[in-house]
Formats: structure tokens, sequence, C-alpha cells
């Protein structure tokens, strides 16, 4: 689908490592180089045209994340540089002053670095107690797992939407609901889910969700979170600098403004936030459940035509969602994705920053395919043709 | 060494690595050895007596070239005094880096010259090199 809008593409790779970071539209390119060449100018400060054109379309790229994600307010929506920061804000911004010794915090091995060690940094600092959910034997979180691994001390549910290593989409509506009928936090790393399915925070009682720009065909250097307002009432910015106090003296007198922008301190990523908005408004063009659907069914082929290779070895093949990870029979995974780069093939080798999950999959690194809406049924056939003469890998490699 | 036996050497070291399988007894000294910037991540034992090295193990997991060139290091390293193996790892870095080296000290370790035209495979020839050091000077 809508290949020609992808400049990328045209270097003729084979791009499936959507999981890392996703390609950019020209949509996006040139509304970033817009800003730079037709209203370069910062937001909030200065009484000029440029700066008020620049301002708006900050303000407005606010809004489009609000409606994208289904949140109640505007002031809800928080831009910062990633998933990554979004997440260091929520913890040690929130839930280092909200939660005790002894709370437990549920999650699962798969969870993402960017989740997993704030809260294993939390856990050595205020002693709260991390419980990981067991994974089903395909490595996926269920409902009933989750149900069993609450007690209560379960003060907060932080888990990624869809997990970057499974692929699964967990059922975070279910979840949402049960932790908001027993006043349980629930905190969602979007990073792999807003790009692939829709989001809404209120359906699905979010408390916080955090995701980045550039995994969603945005720039690199912006991400998102959100957080209902009257816990972002109670937060405390990471951050202290320009735009976000509203008045200060030597003697220590601080007042701060208030939402959003007490936690964009400093000039934002203004030409990324620019990039997202475009981003966000193609997706939502093509539609979120077309892309989920499109996604799958490249899966689907991906599992019917690798059923001929036997030397391949599927690890989720059950799990839905546009994520395949699998290994060539004794090939180390690297070995296997630098095989395919000789093809023009970009795949991720690793154990994709879960490294706490090696503690259950059966093997530790994997090669990870993942589709986006731009893939294809050449581009898997592709794939297959290479991995069929697998027999010459390291005639290839070596 | 012309590229067909550079390839089998590493081929063969791969799929029949010297001393898989880790010795951490009295007098081995364990040190864990990885890359920043990929997976591969071994374990490499030594035993060292009277400035010896008496034997040489290792285990993890790591690519074709990581894995093959800890095990023809280690191979080569077993009966060396440490000024010894210290002259050889000096040799094979320098190699690596495309410095000057003595061929005849590194023997099967010339699979790997060519290895820089492949920059971002350096570091993966280079792993093992990295822990013996360490034991060697007692870091
Ligand atoms: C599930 C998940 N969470 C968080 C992140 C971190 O995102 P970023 O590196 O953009 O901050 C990623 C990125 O790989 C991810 O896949």
């Amino acid at each position: 689908m809508h290949r020609e809008d992808f400049p990328f593409l045209k270097t003729g790779a084979i791009y499936l490592d959507n999981g890392a970071t996703s390609l950019k539209p020209n949509a996006v390119l040139k509304s970033m180089m817009d800003y730079y060449e037709k209203y370069c100018a910062n937001i909030h400060r200065g009484d000029y045209q440029a700066s008020y054109q620049a301002s708006d379309m900050y303000e407005k790229a606010r809004e489009v994340v609000q409606n994208f994600i289904g949140a109640e307010k505007k002031e809800e929506i928080i831009f910062t540089k990633g998933a990554t920061q979004s997440l260091n804000q929520i913890i040690f911004g929130f839930f280092k002053n909200h939660l005790q010794e002894g709370d437990e915090v549920l999650l699962t091995k798969a969870e993402h670095a960017s989740l997993l060690l704030p809260f294993l940094m939390l856990e050595k600092e205020i002693g709260i107690h991390l419980v990981y959910i067991p994974l089903s034997k395909e490595h996926t979180l269920t409902l009933e797992a989750f149900q069993n691994a609450v007690t209560e001390k379960t003060k907060v549910v932080a888990i990624a939407g869809v997990s970057n290593v499974v692929g699964d989409h967990r059922p975070l509506h279910e979840i949402g609901t049960f932790c908001k009928e027993h006043n349980i936090f629930f905190l969602v790393d979007g990073a792999q889910s807003v790009a692939h399915v829709t989001t809404d925070v209120v359906k699905d009682s979010i408390d916080f969700l955090a995701f980045s720009g550039h995994k969603m065909l945005g720039p690199t250097g912006v991400g998102v979170f959100y957080g209902k307002e009257k816990w972002l009432e109670e937060m405390e910015p990471l951050e202290y600098g320009g735009d976000m106090n509203q008045s200060f003296s030597s003697l220590g007198e601080v007042s701060l403004k208030s939402i959003p922008a007490r936690f964009e301190a400093g000039t934002p990523p203004i030409a990324e936030v620019i990039g997202l908005k475009n981003a966000i408004e193609y997706l939502e063009k093509i539609g979120m459940d077309v892309i989920q659907s499109h996604e799958e069914n490249l899966k689907q082929y991906f599992l019917e035509q690798v059923k001929s290779l036997p030397q391949i070895e599927v690890y989720n093949a059950s799990v839905s969602g546009g994520t395949v990870i699998f290994n060539i029979k004794d090939v180390f995974s690297q070995d296997a994705a630098i095989y395919l780069d000789r093809f023009g093939i970009c795949v991720r080798a690793g154990n994709h920053c879960a490294k706490a999950l090696k503690e259950e999959l059966p093997v530790q690194n994997t090669v990870r395919v993942s589709f986006y809406l731009y893939n294809t049924k050449e581009e898997v056939d592709k794939l297959i043709e290479a991995l069929s003469k697998s027999d010459t890998l390291y005639d290839v490699i070596l | 060494m012309n590229q067909e036996l550079k390839r089998q050497l590493i081929l063969e070291n791969y799929q029949h690595p010297f001393h898989r399988g880790l010795k951490k007894e009295a007098g081995y000294v364990v040190k864990n050895t990885n890359n920043e910037s990929c997976i591969d991540n071994l374990d490499i034992s030594l035993k060292v007596e009277d400035g010896i090295i008496k034997d040489a193990t290792f285990d993890g997991e790591a690519c074709a070239i990581s894995t093959s060139a800890t095990s023809i290091l280690l191979r080569k390293l077993v009966g060396l005094k440490v000024e010894e193996a210290e002259k050889l790892l000096q040799n094979y870095e320098s190699m690596i880096h495309e410095g000057p080296y003595d061929e005849a000290l590194l023997e099967e370790l010339l699979a790997y010259q060519d290895i820089y035209l492949q920059p971002n495979r350096k570091t993966c020839a280079l792993l093992p090199a990295k822990a013996v050091h360490e034991i060697l000077e007692g870091r």
C-alpha cells in the first residue's frame, strides 16, 4: 500500500524492521521542511507571524494526538523526545511519589528495557516489588494469567499494548476495566501498539500511555505521554527550565505553569512535533483497522510460505499481529540477519531489548520480522526465497 | 591463506569449537565478554599456573566470527607463557586493525585477515581478546 509515498523504498531495500523504526512518507518530510523554510520560529515566545504560526501548528499537533488516542483533553498530551523519556517521566515523576515499600507492580518479562529498567531502579530505591505475570506457552500475556497474578498489594499494572518481541496484542480493554474496578493504576507502553492498532485511552481505562513518533511514520526525536488530568496534576516534572515556570525569584520562590507546559521544559522538538502531526493524519486517512489487517495478512502469508522450509523454526505462529520471530536452524540469529542483508532485506536479530525474556524463551536470540503498511507479498516472497537458500549462508557471509 | 581455507577454518571452529563448556573449578579465572553494539555474549575461563596457560574453555551465544575466533585463539593459547600469549594477542589485534603483524605467529588466526573489509565485524573477531587480556592482567 502507498509505496510511492515512501522515498526510502526507492533504494530497493526490503524493510522489515518496523518494530525498530518505521519509514517516513513524503507528507511528513515535507511538513518538517515547510516549518524550517516558511515559519521557522520558536513557539510561545515571539510576537510575530512566524512564531504565531509555529505555536499554532504545535498546539494543533496536540489536538491531533488527543483525538488519535481518544483522550478527553488536549492538556493530557505531553510531548517528549520519545517513549523512553515518556516512561521515565511517568515512573519517576509519578509512581516514585505514589508507591510505597511493599507495593506490587505487575508486568511481564517480555517488557521493553525502557519500561522495566525504570521500575527496577524504583524497586531498589523505594522497595516496591516487581511481580512478573507468567507468560503463556507462546509467550503471550493472557487475561487469566493477569487476573491470577493480582493481589491485594497490586498498585500498578505496567505492560506494552503490543509486545515488541512476540508481537501479541494484549487484552487492554479487559485489563483496563479490571484495574479501574480495583483501583489499580494502568500504565501502557504504547511504543509498538499506537502505530499498529486503534488506541482508546478512555474506553480502555488507561491512566498513562507512552509512545514514540518514529515507529509510526513520524520523525525521530519526538514522543508522547498521556496521563489522566488528575494524575498529571499530582506528577512532578523531572526537568526544570524555560517555558515550564510561571515565575521565580532568587529566593527560591518558584511557581510552575499548568499542564501540559509544566512537563515541556525548554524548546521542544518543534519540527518533529509537526512531523508527528502529519504522520498521524496520514495513518488516519488509511485507517488503523486497514493497517492492522494488512499486517496480519502478511504474517499469515509468510507462515503459509515458510511451511515448505523445514530449516526455519517460527516461535510465535499462533500469535496475531504483524511480527514473526524465527531462527534458521543451527544458525545464530545475527549471522542470519547479516545473510539477509546481502539480499537487501532488513531484519532485526537479538533479544529485542527484552533481556529478561531470555529467562522464558527457549532460545535467547531470534530473527524478528515486523511488517507495516507499505510491505507487500512480493517482499515476503523475496524473504522466503532468501531463506530457502540458507544452506549457502556461510558461503555468503564468510 | 586463500579465501576457501579461511572460510573452512571459521566454519569448522564455529560448528565444532575447541573446549566449549565452561570450567569454573579452582584455578580457573572466568571473565564475561560481550559486544555493546550487538548480541554476542561469551564467558571465557583460563587456568594459569607458574606463568603458563594450562587450560582454556568458553561458552555462550555468539555469531560465527566471534565463536570461531574464540575457539582458534584459545587452542593456540594453551601451553603458552603469559608473555607469549600477550604477544600473540598484540599481533592479532594489530592485524584486525590493519596494523603490522607476524604471520608465522598467528597461523590459523590469519583467517580473520580480511575482516577489516567488514568494519562492523571487527568487534566480533576481537571479542575473545578482551576477556583474555583481562584474565592475564589480573583485572
Ligand atoms: C515496547 C517498546 N517500548 C519502548 C520502546 C522505546 O522506544 P524509544 O526507543 O523510541 O524511546 C520501544 C522501542 O523499541 C519498544 O518497542
